[in-house]
Parts: structure tokens; sequence; C-alpha cells
């Protein structure tokens, strides 16, 4: 059989033509913000090297009470076995990282726009799932940091009124952060969020094939003529993968000169060590609780539930955004929308930036 | 004017192609080097734990202590290096030890005291528990007998 023949063979039950025919005359806006459009690129390769490192850290990890002892024996006793941690830990900052930089892309080029909604939302789920695997996997190693970083995290559940209690109990496995802890999270890590993630994010890609990258409406003004495109196979995808490599090669220079450290084994009746504080892409909500819990008329109690209220409220207005500055025109709604997102940009960067400089 | 119209179709310079040649071969000799710069820490990554049983078939003695009580007619299973071994206290007084992984698929062998006999259950295969030869069933060759030693507070059990 010639390789002509086994191709219409498969192409036959498969349908191989019309997808090579839609590759094809798949194409890329050309235009002065481009450069952003490789961001949900870098995003998916991060996930797929989290997923790869993450299989090669089951191969040993082992849940449960010898859970700090297995990541111990991971780091230093296994060969490469810290670079590999180092890896899927910097390699999760990086990926948050880069999904925070695609959505305020796409937020401020309002990609947002019909008929992209879903587009939108499904990316916002995604970036919340990712910040509950941030969550769950920061505990596993169980040392000092994630055993407090932990006990923190679940304080915010818990002051939700009336219910609170009972969520962060059920999420604890228990009243304090212990190895039923670790071992819930763990389920949650590599079973339960990656069954909801998967499938998200095949819609989410679904959907920019569906509908092609969004321009910014300065271009989307432009006549047809003067708008400009790439072809997406071969320009683009080069581009693209050009772009992976990169971020391997900072992901590979940051994992190996600075790798994760493992502290000391967690201890419940060890007081918390100074200078603790929540991984770069907590600190924001962190500091804000904290701003918020310093108005006098809000301390303790109030102030949380203030805290968390805000927050519900801030996040509900950024989700819906699609369905608030919808007109193509840049209207009045619009330039309240582009406000809304600078200001949303300066309270993350600032609180970040203060939560940093109040370590103590 | 010249005519020039027969310059057009040529679209490649000679020099072009061994340009575009060395460009692919090095770019064939970075994907190689990262492929290699990937595969091999992810190779001793996993290959860790086949390297340390490696280091513990190193071991040429190991010391039992408190086995010089096991009574005459029974048997103790213990570790040599990594694999399973049998540390025998036959009826007549003997101490006989070998290992007890069978010759013919490495299953762990088990010592009959009523038949005095060394049984392989996965397909049965018999050695002789005094030497440690293949007696009957499929094995192909003998288990291997180690030196025993008898002490006041221990037996010790290393390499023939």
């Amino acid at each position: 059989m010639t390789s002509k023949s086994i191709y219409d063979w498969i192409d036959e039950r498969l349908g191989l033509s019309e997808l090579a025919a839609f590759a094809r005359h798949k194409t890329v806006p050309v235009h002065s913000q481009s450069f952003w459009y490789y961001w949900g690129g870098i995003s998916l390769f991060l996930f797929l090297v989290q997923c790869f490192t993450g299989v090669l850290l089951l191969v040993y990890f082992r849940p449960g009470a010898e859970a700090y002892e297995s990541v111990r024996q991971i780091t230093f006793v296994m060969h490469f076995g810290w670079l590999i941690r180092s890896a899927h830990a910097w390699s999760a900052s990086l990926m948050i990282f880069s999904i925070l930089v695609h959505m305020f892309s796409v937020y401020f080029m309002k990609a947002y726009r019909k008929p992209r909604e879903f587009g939108w939302l499904s990316g916002m789920a995604l970036l919340g799932i990712a910040s509950v695997f941030g969550f769950s996997g920061y505990l596993l190693p169980m040392d000092e940091l994630s055993y407090f970083a932990t006990k923190v995290g679940l304080q915010i559940p818990a002051a939700i009124p009336w219910i609170g209690p009972a969520i962060a109990n059920m999420l604890r496995g228990g009243p304090d952060v212990s190895e039923f802890t670790v071992q819930r999270f763990f389920a949650l890590h590599v079973v339960v969020l990656p069954a909801i993630f998967v499938p998200l994010l095949g819609f989410h890609l679904w959907l920019v094939q569906r509908h092609g990258n969004a321009s910014p409406p300065c271009v989307e003004a432009l006549p047809p003529a003067e708008r400009k495109s790439m072809p997406f196979l071969p320009n683009f995808l080069r581009k693209d993968l050009a772009m992976w490599l990169i971020s391997l090669n900072i992901l590979a220079l940051l994992a190996s000169v600075f790798p994760w450290s493992l502290g000391k084994a967690f201890d419940p009746l060890a007081p918390a060590p100074l200078g603790i504080h929540p991984e770069w892409y907590f600190m924001s909500p962190f500091e804000m609780l904290k701003l918020l819990g310093m108005i006098p008329w809000l301390q303790g109690e109030p102030g949380e539930i203030a805290g968390i209220l805000l927050f519900t409220l801030g996040i509900a207005l950024w989700v819906l955004i699609p369905f608030y500055d919808k007109d193509k025109e840049s209207g009045q709604r619009a330039r309240a929308a582009h406000y809304f997102g600078l200001l949303a940009v300066f309270a993350l960067l600032a609180t970040t930036v203060i939560g940093y400089w109040t370590i103590r | 004017m010249t005519d020039q119209s027969h310059l057009v179709p040529v679209l490649e310079e000679p020099g072009e192609k061994s340009t575009r040649r060395a460009f692919l071969v090095a770019a064939g000799a970075a994907g190689l080097a990262y492929t290699a710069a990937l595969a091999y820490p992810i190779y001793r990554y996993l290959a860790s734990p086949s390297e340390m049983a490696m280091e513990a078939t190193a071991v040429t003695e190991v010391t039992l202590k408190d086995a010089q009580k096991l009574p005459a007619g029974s048997v103790l299973m213990f570790k040599f290096g990594a694999s399973p071994a049998l540390l025998i206290h036959h009826a007549d007084g003997r101490w006989i030890s070998m290992t007890a992984v069978c010759t013919h698929l490495g299953c762990t062998v088990q010592y009959e005291p009523q038949a005095d006999r060394i049984h392989c259950a996965c397909h049965g295969g018999v050695y002789n528990a005094y030497t440690g030869d293949n007696v009957s069933g499929p094995p192909p060759k003998p288990l291997k007998l180690f030196k025993v030693a008898v002490t006041d507070s221990s037996v010790d059990v290393s390499r023939a």
C-alpha cells in the first residue's frame, strides 16, 4: 500500500481532508497588538508541562500521613526529582501569570463581545479552576509553609455567614489541617480538577477555532481592504511554537537556577514562621482582606464578610462584562468598561506591592 | 533596456540551497539536543528505584539478629539485598540458607517442613531443601546457597 492509499483509507473514515482544508483557510489578524495573541498558547503549553511533570511527581508522591516524607524523597533522593518538582511549581506560577496576561489582553481588546461571550466565560472558569489547582497543590508537600497557607486560606470560606464553618470543615476533613486534608486535596488536585478543566479547555479551544481571533475595535473599524492577516499554517503556528520554546527555556532556567525549596515538616504545635505570606497570585486578595480589616468599623468578622462581599461583587462584575459592554461602537459603556479594567489592574498591582512591602 | 524576464523564475540563488540545508541541519541538531536534555533527567528520575536496588544487591552479608533461636524444622524468610531468601533450621539441626527466587519465572518459593522440600506454587517447581538442586517441575537451575554462620546472638548469612 502506498502512503497515499493509507491516507485515503483513514481520510474516508475520519475526514482528515476537511480538517486540513479548515486549517489551510484559518488566518490570524496582523496589527500592532498581535503580540497578545500568543499568551493563550503559552498558557496551554504551560498546562501541558503541568500535566507531564505532574504525572512524573505522581510516580513517587504518597498522599496522607507520608506526604512530606515522599516529597522529601522526591527532592533529595530520586535523581533529578528536585528538578521535576521545581519545574512543576515554577510552571504553575508561570501558567497563572500567562493566563492573567491573556485575560487582561482579551479584556482590553474587548474580545469578549458578541459572538465570543462563551469564550470569555469559559476562560474565567478556567482561571478560577487554575487558582484552585494552585491552592490545592500548594498543600501537597505538607511542609510548614503549605500547612499555614492552607490554614489561612480556608479561613476565607469559613467566614461566610451560617454555612462557612461547615464548608471549611468539609474541605479540611476536620476542624484542622491534617493528613485527611492532604488526602482530599490530592484527590481534588489530580482527579476532580483535571476532569473539569480538560473538557472546559477543549470547549474554550473549540470556540477559538469557531470564531477565530478577535481584532481590537480600532482594527475592526478599518475597511476590510486595510485589515491585514497571516495564515495560521504555517506562519502563525511557527511563531506560536517559537513562543513555546522561549517559555520552555525560561522555565528550565528558573527551575534549575532557583530550585523550589522544601521547608520543615509541618507541626501542628509550632508557631507560624516569620515572613509567611501567600503565593504571589493570592497576595492581592489576601492584602485586600487585611486592609478592609483595618477600617475601624469593619474590624473582625464584619470586615471579613465585607471583604468577601466586595470580592464576589467585583468578580461578578468582571465575569459579566460581555453583557454590559456589548455594543460594537466605543460609546459611554465601552469607556466605563475600559476604566473598570484599569481600576482592576491598578488595585491588583497596588495591593500586591503593599502586600510584599509589609511582609514582616 | 535588456530583457531580464528570464531571471524571474529563478527563485533560489545557488548559495541559498546550501544555507537552507545548513539551517535544517542546525535545527535538527538543536531538536536532538533538546530531546536529550529533557529525556536524560526523566530517565534517571524514573530509574532511581532500580538503581537503588542495584546498590542493595551489592550486599554480601546479612546479620539476622536472634535468628539462632529459630526452632528446628522451621523457616525464616528474610531479604538478602533486594530479593527474598530462606533460612531453614532443619529437624536434624543443620542450618541451610538459599535464595527464595525460583529460577523458572521468579516467584518466591516456600519451604514445606512436612515434605522437607522447597516448592514453588506458581508452576509446581520442586527443589532439594539441603542442596537447592532443582528436583522436578520446570525450574532450569538450582537455587543458590548462602554460607551460614550461627553465633550466640545471631545468624550471619553471606554470599558463598
